[in-house]
């Protein structure tokens, strides 16, 4: 279910690493807390994002979800077709529904995330509550 | 296993389209006679920078067109006086139709707010008696009727708290707030420019003095608490909490949403609040309208007098009623005009009505209803605090929930047997809230159609909880997509 | 009591199944001393003849027997009989669209809906309409009134632009620019007037000087309070070269029927209240505010969207309701919970009933009862009509003497015969401000002309002739 090689949040998002790129998104189970969602807000290309900052909002038809950073960097790329359907980010929230790309300035916060078997036994003892 | 209703859709009344879709060239629905003044044209009056040649897209229809248009999607609706309107925390009882005929009485439905105040003495008094029986219902000193409905008197409340507390030096920063609130208690407190502190409640629903002490910091404010609470539960130690507010130097604010259940048994200014508001559409039976208009006076202390809004409404020596602009220490105007005077000629009607008896008996019925309610379904539903409620009660879909079945759910399906559904999911701390607020106007009757109808759709839930699930199946649309129309809002119809 | 349907049976039978003995113990939770032991000293009870004979006195002591020049946001218009007709139909005017409060977990859909899809479908038509008269993409579905939509509105800009300082016509309504002060007081927003010009309207000269790249909004309301429709081609570059969005408050509405919408503006907002609904001592009304598509999630109130049903057919929802109250609590765009569903309600039926050429008809029956009224006025000695700025249905009278004066000696006539500007603005002694609209008779209107003529006549008279350059710029003046 969740992919190994993405690092996780406690707030539900996913990033994965490329050299000093990492990819960002929330995770399958976020999205299914947050129902249809219709509506992303999200940063611009060249905005920082700081580590356990805000960088976004996630809005379904009776929620809004603020998306937090796992990592501090510079955004370099932001996912466009979210903008036109929102959707996405139910039916494909690992793979095409990233958010963004950022350039990292210290790689070695992703060190402090959890693993995919780490964040699955997280999301079930929050459920067992 | 019952039979379940077939989805119908009878009548003509059932399909009717959007007004511009009737529309045709050619189409009036008034006739307006020929001006009685030499006619003018306004093209040449205006010039063609600012004449402006028609309205694109606006609808032409008869007078007939119109009637039956508006009255098919009338049927539409459900109201109060369709039937019992369980809604809690919105105080859906009836409208008197005397409320309607008065408010309508030519000079006081046509009086200009600028016409001198020797000509428009009448509207004058009756701001003038609505406030006084305001005052005397609640305990307070003076009461402001500007506040165009209770979110902008919540507003108004927190501002004069910051005013007063501005002379007495310091405005502070923060305003706490109950978990259990209604959103528009933070909403209203960011408005104000305050910070909101939510205030965690105690396992009976309440708030914990030793929690409260803790938090009543030199940097707040005040409290701003809903009495009864969301959970419609009497705060028994309301005296102890805002004795201790105001040895702390803050105010009590008190959101005044809930006053059908104390109206004659217990006033707010008597048990420590500084400050509240009403709202004339729940309390006192001006209509809710579809969402509007509302009405929310606010009530103050003696002390906080100089804060209301400006102008007030004043007696003169002589009997004589006028308007007070000379207010310096005013929290300044919240609105254009004196308030929404429609609804407080209503609001007044019905206080007449029953006088100090008359509203007493009707707190006691709303109180007797309530507590009916969750007494006959406590042993299927589950009763989360279970205390004696006052005006509304909340239970919960816990027990249906592990059936897969939630509040909305079963609200839905009570749509099915003829209800309105009770309020869903609020108060925030209780997990699938069931809300149900009967009011006075539920007859017994009523109310014992509404408990075997409750208690009909818990037994679906056991037998067929995917039927319940689907619910409603009567009504003239099936569930809408919501989320579509999120995505891509059509807000307005075009051609 | 009658509106009370339980009988004293039921009520016995209901305390026993609850197993109380009297009414008294549902309240013995309430501690004793915080009980309410006397009686509420209230008038009443009243039978509904008695209510019916207090409220008739009330309006006895009303001006009803007036003839009203009285405008200034508050307009008198003749409302067709069938508004009130469906206003008064129970499942309209008793029912609710309620929040919705619960924080979504996945399944959740609509409810309260099914059982408001009229007041929905109408509230849909009210964006319609609204949008059609504005020229705007999109309107909300009402606001309290103008005075709190034109605040919104602001509100609106501070949060779409981040900046925090706003530029203010002097000639917005002078009470709406009150309530803009009380609210932005705790924003710490800082307010700039703009004066108005000799001619009238927006002094631009000095809006060029007071807007900058600071400015959020630029608030001018058209007619503005005197009256003069506002020319907005250079106005809106200013405001958009300095990257600000442009306010245009209309609290006379039925002019656009006939006077060009604000194209440019960023948010049209105001008053609908001359859409049938009733003057009422100045409420309730109804506020509107429109705006483009883009800024949609930015607006504040309620909003109604159309969709469809599982089955394919048209219903109608709330929608957008993230940005409210219930959802975001303190980050919602604004405190607001209601909207003005009944008023917009008939709003909605008084523009169908117009309609397209209805509406216009009305408009130009307004423009030709003002200006009748004003060229007679000019034509009075002494009596001057100050600013040349087109205007709709309402002018500045000045006269040649105390105003307050003036306005006594029609009152006695049984006119009242226009708001004393001096109470707004100071340096306007002697002027009132006129409004004239179809529910004014000519006889009315001719018999004012007369009382402000004898009034001229007394004052010239009395203040010796008056050198004509005293006059402010006088128009119309043969």
């Amino acid at each position: 279910m969740y992919p190994d090689e993405f690092q996780y949040t406690k707030d539900h998002e996913w990033i994965r690493v490329d050299g000093d790129s990492g990819t960002i998104g929330i995770t399958d189970h976020a999205q299914k807390e947050l129902g249809d969602i219709v509506y992303v807000e999200l940063p611009k290309t060249g905005d920082a994002v700081a580590a356990a900052e805000i960088f976004g909002t996630v809005e379904s038809v009776k929620a809004v979800s603020e998306v937090y950073s796992p990592v501090t960097g510079e955004v370099t790329a932001v996912n466009g077709k979210l903008a036109e359907h929102p959707e996405l980010l139910n039916s494909d929230p690992h793979v095409g529904a990233w958010l963004i790309r950022v350039k990292m300035s210290d790689p070695k916060e992703v060190d402090k995330l959890m693993s995919s078997e780490e964040y699955e036994a997280y999301i079930q003892q929050a459920e067992s509550h | 296993m019952k039979d379940h209703p077939r989805h119908a859709r009878p009548h003509i009344t059932r399909d009717e389209g959007l007004i511009f879709e009737r529309s045709s060239p050619g189409k009036c629905g008034v006739d307006l006679g020929a001006p009685d003044v030499p006619p003018a044209s306004a093209s040449e009056l205006l010039g063609e920078e600012y004449y402006r040649k028609e309205i694109p897209g606006f609808p032409e229809v008869s007078e007939l067109e119109v009637i039956r248009h508006f009255t098919r999607l009338s049927t539409w609706n459900y109201g109060v006086d369709t039937g019992l309107y369980p809604l809690g925390s919105c105080t859906m009882k009836y409208n008197p139709r005397i409320n309607e005929v008065v408010a309508r009485l030519e000079g006081l439905a046509t009086d200009h707010p600028y016409a001198p105040e020797e000509v428009t003495q009448g509207c004058l008094k009756v701001l003038h008696d609505t406030a006084r029986c305001l005052a005397e219902i609640t305990g307070m000193d003076a009461v402001s009727l500007q506040p165009a409905a209770g979110a902008q008197g919540e507003l108004s409340g927190i501002l004069i708290i910051q005013a007063c507390l501005a002379d007495r030096g310091n405005p502070r920063k923060y305003i706490l707030v109950p978990d259990s609130a209604h959103g528009t208690n933070p909403a209203s407190v960011a408005t104000s420019g305050y910070q909101m502190r939510p205030l965690k409640s105690d396992a009976h629903g309440c708030i914990d003095p030793n929690e409260l002490d803790r938090a009543m910091t030199d940097e707040v404010a005040g409290l701003m608490l809903t009495n009864p609470n969301t959970l419609g539960i009497f705060e028994v130690r309301i005296r102890e909490i805002c004795e201790l507010v105001h040895r702390k130097g803050g105010l009590v604010y008190m959101d005044g949403a809930n006053m059908n259940a104390l109206v004659g048994i217990a006033r707010p200014a008597d048990f420590g609040a500084d400050v509240m508001h009403l709202n004339l559409h729940k309390t006192f039976t001006t209509p809710h309208g579809g969402g509007g208009p509302g009405s929310g006076p606010v009530a103050v202390k003696k002390f906080l007098e100089p804060y209301l809004p400006s102008p007030m409404v004043v007696q003169a020596a002589d009997g004589t009623y006028g308007l007070d602009y000379n207010r310096p220490k005013s929290i300044g105007r919240v609105r254009a005009f004196y308030g929404n005077f429609g609804m407080v000629v209503r609001a007044l009607a019905y206080i007449a009505a029953n006088g100090g008896e008359g509203l007493l008996e009707t707190t006691q019925d709303a109180v007797l209803n309530a507590n009916y309610v969750m007494r006959r379904l406590q042993d299927l539903y589950e009763l989360p605090y279970n205390e004696p409620c006052m005006h509304e009660c909340v239970l919960s879909d816990h027990r249906q929930a592990a059936r897969g079945v939630h509040t909305v759910d079963i609200a839905k399906r009570l749509i099915d047997y003829g209800f309105h559904p009770y309020t869903t999911a609020f108060p925030l701390i209780v997990q699938g809230a069931m809300m149900i607020e009967p009011t006075e106007s539920a007859s017994k009757e009523d109310l014992d159609e509404f408990i075997d109808a409750m208690r009909a759709v818990a037994e679906e839930v056991e037998e067929d909880p995917e039927f319940v699930l689907k619910a409603p199946h009567t009504t003239r649309v099936s569930r809408l997509d919501e989320a579509g129309a999120a995505r891509k809002p059509i807000l307005r119809w075009k051609p | 009591m009658r509106y009370l349907p339980n009988s004293p049976r039921d009520r016995a039978e209901m305390l026993r199944a609850l197993g109380y003995s009297s009414i008294e113990e549902l309240f013995s939770q309430i501690p004793e001393q915080i009980r309410f032991q006397g009686r509420l000293n209230l008038p009443g009870p009243l039978s509904e003849q008695e209510i019916l004979e207090f409220f008739r006195e009330a309006a006895g002591q009303s001006a009803r027997k007036y003839a009203s020049l009285l405008g200034a946001g508050a307009y008198s218009h003749y409302r067709p009989a069938a508004v009130d007709a469906l206003l008064s139909r129970g499942e309209f005017f008793t029912a609710y669209t309620p929040y919705q409060a619960e924080l979504a977990q996945g399944t959740l859909q609509a409810m309260f809906e099914f059982q408001t899809q009229g007041t929905l479908q109408a509230m849909f038509e009210f964006q319609t309409l609204i949008a059609q008269l504005t020229g705007m993409e999109v309107a909300n579905a009402s606001l309290y009134d103008g005075s709190t939509a034109t605040n919104e509105a602001v509100l609106m800009a501070l949060r779409l632009t981040r900046r925090n300082r706003v530029v203010v016509a002097k000639t917005l309504h002078p009470e709406y620019r009150e309530v803009m002060a009380t609210y932005l007081r705790h924003q710490g927003t800082e307010i700039v007037d703009v004066p108005y010009s000799p001619s009238g309207q927006l002094d631009v000269a000095a809006l060029e000087s007071a807007v900058n790249k600071e400015t959020a909004a630029v608030v001018v309301q058209s007619p503005n309070f005197l009256g003069a429709i506002e020319r907005f081609g250079e106005v809106a570059e200013l405001v958009h070269k300095n990257g600000a969005l442009l306010v245009v408050t209309v609290n006379e509405p039925l002019s656009l029927a006939i006077v060009n919408p604000p194209a440019d503006a960023d948010i049209v907002c105001g008053e609908a209240q001359s859409f049938g609904v009733p003057v009422a001592f100045g409420g309730p009304f109804v506020g509107f505010l429109a705006t483009r598509e883009k800024f949609v999630r930015q607006m504040p109130g309620r909003l109604v969207g159309q969709t469809t049903d599982t089955e394919g057919r048209r219903g109608f929802v709330l929608t957008l309701a993230t940005r409210e109250q219930h959802i975001r609590r303190e980050k919602a765009t604004s405190n607001i919970c209601t909207n003005q569903s009944l008023c917009a309600l008939a709003a909605t039926i008084y523009l169908c009933l117009l309609g397209k050429q209805g509406l216009k008809a009305l408009a130009e029956h307004n423009m030709a009862k003002a200006h009748y009224a004003a060229r007679q006025l000019a034509d009075v000695p002494g009596t001057s009509i100050p600013f040349a700025s087109p205007y709709f249905n309402e002018f500045v009278v000045k006269t040649p003497g105390n105003a307050d004066g003036l306005l006594r000696e029609l009152q006695a006539e049984k006119i009242l015969g226009g708001v004393s500007l001096e109470r707004f603005y100071p340096e306007l002694k002697e002027h009132l401000l006129v409004c004239v609209t179809e529910t004014v008779s000519k006889a009315t209107l001719d018999r004012m002309v007369e009382v402000h003529r004898n009034f001229s006549v007394r004052n010239e008279a009395g203040a010796g002739a008056r050198s004509a350059s005293s006059r402010p710029v006088g128009q119309e003046k043969a």
